[in-house]
Order: structure tokens, then sequence, then C-alpha cells
């Protein structure tokens, strides 16, 4: 690989495309949510089981770049084992900092798409949690503690 | 000497070193180049004779209306208009298919049909389905046959009494695919169906001569042709244009106006509301003088010389699938691929990290690339200024490509 392509994909990047820990569906009753990117057609799909308040699992799948598949997964590895409360504070910059890249503003969307279909799907999941029983009460939103 | 030779210094911005290598710029479907007389045309123009058209009465006014409709002359004569009241400015081929599927679409009745195809861009899909909305009309899409061509088979049954209008593309903007216009405008209008044609990737590439043709309805954009962006022509048959009413209002366009009702103004001014673009018409001007004195005949023959070969270099190289017609079938100057293994848009990167610009995505033909049975592809594409060298660049580059993520 030439020394401009490893600029534009760093290692992180490179490594998580060609062997993705976190590519894969969950069985149910795992919940999902998926969305597109608008500019190229990527879709992005998460299933995500949630376990004593905390991100017990998650996986991705779907037709994506190399940055967007990077991104799922290291989100996905940043999610598992937090409280749901802390993966909902997960975002953009917490997964531009594991991809170490110069992300081009064109190429932004690829690495944001598996963000938001995170945050649906954590919150599909956390409505559905609550739903059978009590107890879990959703954080109140602004009541967000910084991350250690 | 090849057009390109002839043309090369002409241009620019072909001299911009792009990732430390000179640009190989293979994206002119998407917005061509422009020529450096066509930026002279509209500095000048500003710098020189700018006013408002029409209702200036001075110098300047007389200038800059006496440029705009000489602008128009230019383009009927470019492509083969009967009059120069059928050549209306829009703000591009978006624009101008919007408007008339805005303004056919409230003719229409419930159970209706509007016959697009499997191969449109968006912009020849998603009017259709507004104009269609909320009036119980059906839109139906003519498939497309193995070898990428429209199944005219088909067509026959999808036309019927109920088709009124019939909207396809000249030419595919992915597979590059030439449509033969005349024999679906023959037999739409036989149905008694009104014909639309997105013309955004033929008129840059092929004579065109609207007597012949046969359609109602051609709309393209003048940012694809060496043109400036912001501008683009709907040239109608006039008797369908007559039978439009036009959907957008305001100066320019009406003779008189009370308080609660207006008269329309004559073709085809009915259907340009407000300021056009003015120095865009000007600089569009200078692009078909361009284009004509290179003689569009060598352009279609050098881009059709350059399509062949993209197809053929890109085909052998393993692991790359091309999409479209066969090498020896005629097709517009795009030739869309895949790399296996690699996302178009990683492709894309991975190019311009080259100096190579293409295209990558679904090239807004998202019906098409589920037929494609792909979410997106890259996309190389030719004009006047292309070189054969550059389309053996794009080859070495793409046969390196699997090695290099």
């Amino acid at each position: 690989m030439s020394p401009a392509a490893r600029e534009l994909y760093g290692d992180v990047i490179r490594e998580r495309w060609r062997r993705p820990r976190f590519r894969g569906e969950l069985p149910p009753p795992a919940t999902t949510a998926e969305d597109v990117n608008p500019l190229c057609g990527d879709r992005v799909r998460l299933s995500l089981r949630l376990r004593e308040g905390a991100v017990e699992a998650v996986r991705f799948t779907g037709d994506s770049c190399a940055i967007c598949s990077a991104s799922a997964d290291v989100l996905a590895e940043l999610a598992e084992g937090r409280s749901t409360a802390d993966a909902a504070r997960l975002g953009v910059d917490d997964v531009l900092a594991v991809l170490q890249s110069d992300i081009r503003p064109t190429r932004m969307r690829c690495v944001t798409l598996p963000v938001a279909v995170f945050a649906t799907a954590l919150s599909n999941a956390e409505r559905s949690h609550r739903a059978p029983e009590t107890g879990h009460p959703r954080p109140e939103p602004g009541t967000r503690t910084p991350r250690q | 000497m090849t057009l390109d030779e002839q043309t090369r210094g002409d241009f620019p911005i072909l001299d911009r070193i792009v990732n430390g290598r000179r640009l190989v710029y293979l994206d002119s479907a998407a917005s061509s180049q422009r020529p450096r007389t066509v930026i002279e045309a509209m500095s000048q123009y500003y710098a020189t004779s700018h006013a408002n058209v029409h209702r200036s009465i001075h110098t300047l006014g007389e200038e800059a209306t006496a440029l705009y409709e000489q602008a128009r002359d230019r383009v009927q004569r470019f492509i083969g208009a009967a009059s120069r009241e059928e050549v209306v400015f829009t703000r591009g081929t978006t624009d101008g298919l919007n408007l008339v599927a805005d303004a056919l679409g409230r003719t229409l009745r419930a159970g209706d049909e509007i016959l697009i195809t499997d191969m449109e861009h968006h912009s020849n899909i998603v009017p259709w389905q507004m104009a269609a909305r909320d009036r119980g009309v059906t839109i139906r899409a003519i498939p497309l046959t193995p070898d990428a061509r429209l199944d005219l088979d088909a067509y026959e049954r999808l036309l019927t009494p109920r088709t009124k209008v019939v909207a396809f593309a000249h030419v595919s903007n992915v597979l590059g695919t030439f449509n033969p216009v005349q024999r679906l405008a023959a037999r739409a209008r036989q149905a008694g169906a009104v014909t639309v044609v997105d013309g955004a990737q033929a008129a840059p590439h092929v004579p065109l001569d609207m007597s012949a043709l046969g359609c109602d309805f051609y709309v393209f954009s003048s940012h694809k042709m060496l043109g400036p962006t912001g501008i683009g022509i709907l040239w109608g048959r006039r008797q369908a244009l007559e039978a439009l009413e036009p959907t957008r209002g305001g100066g320019e366009m009406i003779k008189e106006v009370w308080i609660d009702h207006a008269r329309w103004n004559d073709l085809p001014w009915r259907f340009e509301p407000g300021t056009p673009p003015i120095a865009e018409a000007v600089g569009l001007m200078a692009a078909i003088e361009y284009l004509e004195k290179l003689g569009m005949a060598h352009v279609a023959e050098h881009e059709r010389a350059l399509a062949r070969q993209a197809v053929e270099v890109l085909g052998a190289i393993p692991g790359v699938t091309v999409y479209g017609p066969p090498a020896n079938v005629e097709r517009g100057a795009v030739v869309a691929f895949s790399v296996e293994g690699l996302h178009p848009h990683d492709v894309a990167a991975l190019l311009d990290q080259e100096g190579i610009a293409v295209r990558a995505g679904h090239h807004c033909a998202q019906p098409l690339m589920r037929w494609c049975g792909v979410v997106g592809t890259a996309r190389a594409s030719f004009s006047v200024y292309t070189s054969p060298e550059e389309v053996s660049l794009l080859a070495h580059a793409v046969a390196a490509l699997r090695t290099r993520l």
C-alpha cells in the first residue's frame, strides 16, 4: 500500500475492515435498528442485547465501505460492557479517536451512520426492556455525567 | 491530432496537481470542466454588459437581453429545434423534469399511468411520484433485458390507453445504454401518450436533432456539456409546450396582471419566471460554440472509442465487473464498474490518492442499482478532453487496488 493510502485509511481502519471483530447478528430476542447513507446507499444494521442495565453484546451487518465498517466495529467494541447510560453518551468523537485516520468531510457520514443507528437501537432496546418490567427508569435526557 | 490533444490546453483546470499527480478527471458525466472561452465569456459579460434582461430600457439592459436571447438561438440551432419559442431556459435537467412533471401531472386523472424505466436517474423518477401522488395515478417501469437494454416487448405490453406519459433517459447515466428515442416516442404517440426524454447524458456527447427524435419534451443541463452550472434547457414541441399550464409564477412570465388573475406571456418566457441565469446563458452559448467548432460527430466518435477502450481494459482485470451493454454495442461516455471485495467509495477514495477522479455510489439510480444487485458502483466518464492514456492510467490503478486496502 502506498503512503498516501495509509493516511487515508489508517491501520485501524484497514485492520477492522479486513478482520472485523463484531460483524454478525445476535439471535433473538436482540433489538435491531438499521439505516442507510443517502449519499451512497450504504446500509448498516446493528443488533444489540441489554442485560442488567448494561450493553451485553453488539453486532453489525451491512453493505458498507471500509470506513463505515470500521466505525461500526469500533463502536460495538466501545459499547459492549458499558452501562446503558454510559453507552448512550458514545459519540462520533469516541469513534474517531480510535480510528486515527484522516477522515475527509465527504466521508464523515460513513463514520456517523453506525453511531446514529446505534443510538436508535439502544433507545429501542431500553424501551422494550422497560415495557415488561419496572424499576429501570430511563435516564433523563440532559442529566449526563462526564465519561471517565 | 486526436480530440483530447486538440482541446487539452483549453481547460486550465486539467493542469491541477491532485495528491502529487496530474489530475485525471474521469467524472465528466457528473459535471464536465469548462474551456477558457466559457470562463472568459462569463467574466467579460459581468465586466462589461450585466444588467437585468427584458425590461431594462438602457444600454446595458439591451446588451444583456440581446446576449440572453442570442444564447437561445444558439441552443435552438444546436439541438435542431423548429423555433426559438420551443427553447426554455431552466436551472438544469432536474429543474426541467420537475417543471414538466408538475405541469403534466395536473392534467392526469385517477386511473392514468405514467411509464418510466428501471434505468432512470432519481430526477426522472421522483418528480413523477410527486405528480402521481394523491391523484390515483400509477407509475410503471419498463424492465431491462439481461444485456442492460430496455425490454421493448415489455414496453409494448405496458403501453396501454391508460398510459399518459412515457419518460425515459436518452442515455443511462450508469449503464451508458442508448435508448431508441425515435422508436419509443413513435409508439407512445400512437398510444396517445406524451414523451419526456432526459437528455442529460446525451446532449454533451452526440449530435441532437429535435425535429427527428419525435419526442414531445427533451431536457438537459449546461454543466455537463462544458457550460456553467445553474442553467439547463427544456425543449418542448410547440403544441406540447402550449398545452402546458405554467406552474411557477412571477415576473417575466405574464402579459398582464390583475389582483385576482393574470394572462400568461408567450412562449418561451411563460415558463421563465423571475430573473433568469443570464451570465450562465452567455457561458452556455460559448460552450456550444466550442462544441460546434469541434463538431459533435467528432465528439461522439472520440468518446465512443474511450468507452469501448474502458469496457475492454477494465473488463479484462480479474475481479472487476463492468456494467452495461457489451463493448461492441454503442454506449454513452460512461462506464460503471465494481471491484470484488472493495466498496465503491473505497475504490474512488483510493483512486483519488493517485489523482484520478471517478464517481462512486448509487449515481442517483437506486432502482437500477437493485437491478445490478449492488448498493453502488464506481463510474468513469469521459468528455472531449479525456485521453486514451487516462483510461489506461485508470485501468492500471484499478488493477493495483486490491492490494492497497
